[in-house]
C-alpha cells in the first residue's frame, strides 16, 4: 500500500508542472500585462514609473526567467502581494479556505447521506414508481442553474417567509450572544448554501449509485446469494450494496473541482466569504498575483482530492493494489 | 441507411426524449424568430413602466428600466442557442483532434496529450474560465471561446478511447496494407466508426455550456447589458429580490426547459446509439 501511495504521489510531480505552467502561460495572455493594469486607471503613470512596476514584478526580464523565478518562488508558497491591498496572497487564500472547506464538507455529506439510498432504493426497484419519480428528480437537478435556485429560496425563506438569513455567515451582532446562540446563528447562515450547493451533486450522486448498483445486482455471485436462500436485505446491503459502493468513492475526489468551481458563483449570491467570492473579486479587479494563486491551489486541491481518491479505492478493492504492484 | 432508421426508431421509443426534441426545436423557431414573436423591442426603456408585475400589457412584467421581460427572455434564447453550438462546436473539434493524434499514434504521443488533459482537468473549470475572461474584454464571443477551449477534455477521452480499439481492427488494418495514409486512416477510416459517443457527449455538452454562460451573465462576465441573456436578467432579479419575483423566476424557467430538453435528448441519444443495448430488442 505505501508503495502504491508512493507512486501515485511521484505522478502529481508532473502533473503540478504543467498545472503552474498553464497558469502562467494564461495569466500573460493579458494585452499589455498585469502593469497596464495597474496603471490603466491613471494616466498620469509616467513611462518612468511603468518601468519601475515592470522592474518590481520582474516583468523586464525574459518570459522563461520569469516562470522559473515565480515557480521558485511558488515552491515556498509565496504567491507575492496582492495588487488590490498589498497583503500577502498565501495570507489572503489562507484565510478563506476554512469557510469554503466547511461548506464543502458539510455539502459532501449531506449529498452521500440523500443521494445513496436513493440510488440504491431506485436499484434495486427498477421500473417502480420511486425509480420514475427518482429519475426526474435527477433530471431536473442536473439541469437547474444552482444559482436560480438559490434565488428562488432567498425569495421564498429569506423575503417572504423571512425565516433564514440571505448573506453572510453571521448576523451583526453575533459578538452578543452566548456559544449556543451563535452556533444557532450559524447553523442558520449555512442552510441554503450548504443545500444548494450539494443540490447538483445529489442528482450526479444518485444516478451514479443506481447504474452502479444495476450492474452489481446482474452479477452471478447476486444470483448465487440469493440461490443459497438469502433473504433479500441480506442481499441487497451484504454482498450487492459493498460492491457497488466501491466506484462510487472515487466520485468524492472527482466531484472536488466542481464544488470548489462551483463556490464562485453561491459564494457571491451568499455574501460568504470564501475562496470562490475572493476569486471573484479578484478577477473583477484583475488582482493577477491572487487570481494565479488561488487558480494552482485549487488546481491542488483538486489533484489531492483524486489522490484520496484513488488511495480509499485501493483501500477497498484488493485488485487495484494487486494490479499496481 | 438502415442504421438511421433504427437509431431513429430506438431514439422514438423513449417519450420524453421526443419531448425533449420537440422543445428545442420550438426553442430554435422562436430564437430564430424572436423580431417576429416579441411583443416589444428588448431594450426599449419606459420610464412609466419600472418594475410593473406581470399582467396582461406584460406577461412577465418589466425590469428595473420598464423593458418588457417576456421580449427580454424571447432575445435571450438567442444568446443560449450560440453560445451552446458554438462552444461546443469548438470543444468538439480540439477533443477530436486531440484524442484522435492520442489514439492513433499511441506511446509517448499519447502519454503527453492524456498528461495535458489530465493538468486540463485539475483545475476548477469555472476558475479557469473566470481567469480568462477577467483578462480578455466580457463578451459573447469571448465567452463561446472561453467555454469552447476549457470543454474539450471529455471529448479527447473518449475519441482516443475508441481509436484504441478501432485502429486494430481489420478493416483498418487493410486499409493501411492497401498504402492508406494516416490522414485518410485517421478521417476516411476510424473517425466516422468513433462518432456515436461525440454525438452523446456534445448534446449534454450543450447543456452544460448553456449553464456555464447564463452563470457568467449572471456574474456580470458574460453578456453585457442592454443585451438581454438569460443569466443577466437574473442579475435584475437579484437587485430587486425584495420586489420584484418575476425578474428571477421567468429567465430560469428558461434555462431549466432548454437545459432538461438537451439532456433528455442526450440520454436518448445515448442508449439509441449504443449498440450493445440493440441485441435486447426482439
Amino acid at each position: 500500500m505505501p508503495s502504491y501511495i508512493a507512486k501515485r504521489l511521484l505522478l502529481m510531480i508532473p502533473l503540478i508542472f504543467g498545472i503552474t505552467l498553464i497558469t502562467f502561460i494564461v495569466i500573460h495572455l493579458a494585452p499589455g500585462g498585469p502593469v497596464e493594469v495597474q496603471t490603466e486607471m491613471s494616466l498620469k503613470a509616467s513611462a518612468q514609473a511603468r518601468e519601475n512596476l515592470k522592474k518590481l514584478y520582474g516583468l523586464d526580464k525574459p518570459l522563461h526567467v520569469q516562470y522559473f523565478e515565480w515557480i521558485t518562488r511558488f515552491a515556498k508558497l509565496d504567491f507575492g502581494k496582492s495588487f488590490v491591498d498589498g497583503r500577502k496572497v498565501i495570507d489572503k487564500i489562507v484565510e478563506r479556505i476554512p469557510i469554503t472547506l466547511t461548506i464543502n464538507v458539510l455539502s459532501l455529506l449531506l449529498i452521500f447521506i440523500i443521494a445513496i439510498p436513493i440510488g440504491v432504493l431506485s436499484a434495486t426497484r427498477q421500473y417502480s414508481l420511486f425509480d420514475k419519480v427518482s429519475t426526474v428528480f435527477v433530471f431536473i437537478g442536473f439541469s437547474t442553474p444552482t444559482f436560480w435556485l438559490a434565488l428562488l429560496l432567498m425569495i421564498l425563506f429569506g423575503v417572504n417567509l423571512g425565516l433564514l438569513p440571505i448573506s453572510g455567515i453571521q448576523s451583526i451582532d453575533v459578538s452578543g450572544m452566548g456559544p449556543l446562540e451563535r452556533l444557532a446563528d450559524w447553523v442558520k447562515h449555512l442552510i441554503l448554501p450548504v443545500g444548494i450547493s450539494a443540490f447538483g451533486g445529489i442528482a450526479g450522486l444518485s444516478r451514479y449509485s443506481r447504474s452502479s448498483m444495476l450492474e452489481v445486482i446482474r452479477q452471478d455471485y447476486i444470483r448465487t446469494a440469493r440461490a443459497k436462500g438469502l433473504n433479500e436485505s441480506e442481499v441487497v446491503f451484504k454482498h450487492a450494496f459493498r460492491n457497488a459502493l466501491m466506484p462510487i468513492v472515487t466520485i468524492l475526489g472527482l466531484s472536488v473541482p466542481g464544488l470548489i468551481g462551483g463556490g464562485v458563483i453561491f459564494e457571491t449570491i451568499f455574501a460568504i466569504p470564501g475562496m470562490g467570492q475572493l476569486f471573484y473579486s479578484s478577477t473583477m479587479s484583475r488582482d493577477y498575483p491572487t487570481i494565479m494563486g488561488i487558480l494552482v491551489i485549487g488546481a491542488i486541491l483538486t489533484l489531492v482530492g483524486n489522490l484520496i481518491a484513488d488511495v480509499s479505492y485501493a483501500l477497498v478493492d484488493p485488485r487495484i493494489r494487486v494490479k499496481s504492484r | 441507411m438502415r442504421l438511421l432508421k433504427v437509431i431513429g426508431k430506438r431514439f422514438s421509443r423513449n417519450r420524453l426524449s421526443v419531448i425533449g426534441a420537440v422543445t428545442i426545436s420550438c426553442l430554435i423557431v422562436i430564437a430564430l424568430f424572436a423580431p417576429y414573436i416579441s411583443p416589444y423591442d428588448p431594450t426599449a426603456i419606459d420610464v412609466h413602466n419600472v418594475l410593473s408585475p406581470p399582467g396582461k400589457a406584460h406577461p412577465f412584467g418589466t425590469d428595473e428600466l420598464g423593458r418588457d421581460v417576456l421580449s427580454r427572455v424571447i432575445w435571450g434564447s438567442r444568446v443560449s442557442l450560440k453560445v451552446g453550438f458554438v462552444a461546443v462546436g469548438i470543444a468538439i473539434l480540439i477533443g477530436i483532434i486531440i484524442g484522435a493524434i492520442a489514439g492513433f499514434y499511441g506511446g509517448k504521443v499519447d502519454a503527453v496529450l492524456m498528461r495535458f488533459v489530465d493538468i486540463m482537468l485539475a483545475f476548477p473549470t469555472f476558475f479557469l474560465i473566470l481567469a480568462v475572461i477577467a483578462i480578455l474584454e466580457p463578451s459573447i464571443f469571448t465567452i463561446m471561446v472561453v467555454i469552447g477551449v476549457t470543454g474539450w477534455m471529455d471529448v479527447a477521452r473518449l475519441v482516443r478511447a475508441e481509436f484504441l480499439t478501432l485502429k486494430e481492427r481489420d478493416f483498418v488494418v487493410a486499409a493501411k496494407a492497401m498504402g492508406a495514409s494516416d490522414l485518410r486512416l485517421i478521417f476516411r477510416h476510424v473517425l466516422p466508426n468513433a462518432l456515436s459517443p461525440v454525438f452523446v457527449a456534445a448534446t449534454f455538452g450543450v447543456a452544460g455550456a448553456i449553464l456555464i454562460e447564463s452563470g457568467l451573465s449572471f456574474l456580470g462576465l458574460g453578456v453585457q447589458p442592454p443585451n438581454p441573456s438569460w443569466g443577466n436578467i437574473l442579475t435584475a432579479g437579484k437587485d430587486n429580490i425584495e420586489v420584484a419575483w418575476w425578474l428571477s423566476l421567468y429567465p430560469g424557467i428558461a434555462i431549466l426547459i432548454t437545459v432538461l430538453s438537451y439532456n433528455l435528448v442526450g440520454e436518448g441519444l445515448r442508449d439509441a446509439l449504443d449498440p450493445r443495448l440493440w441485441d435486447m430488442e426482439v
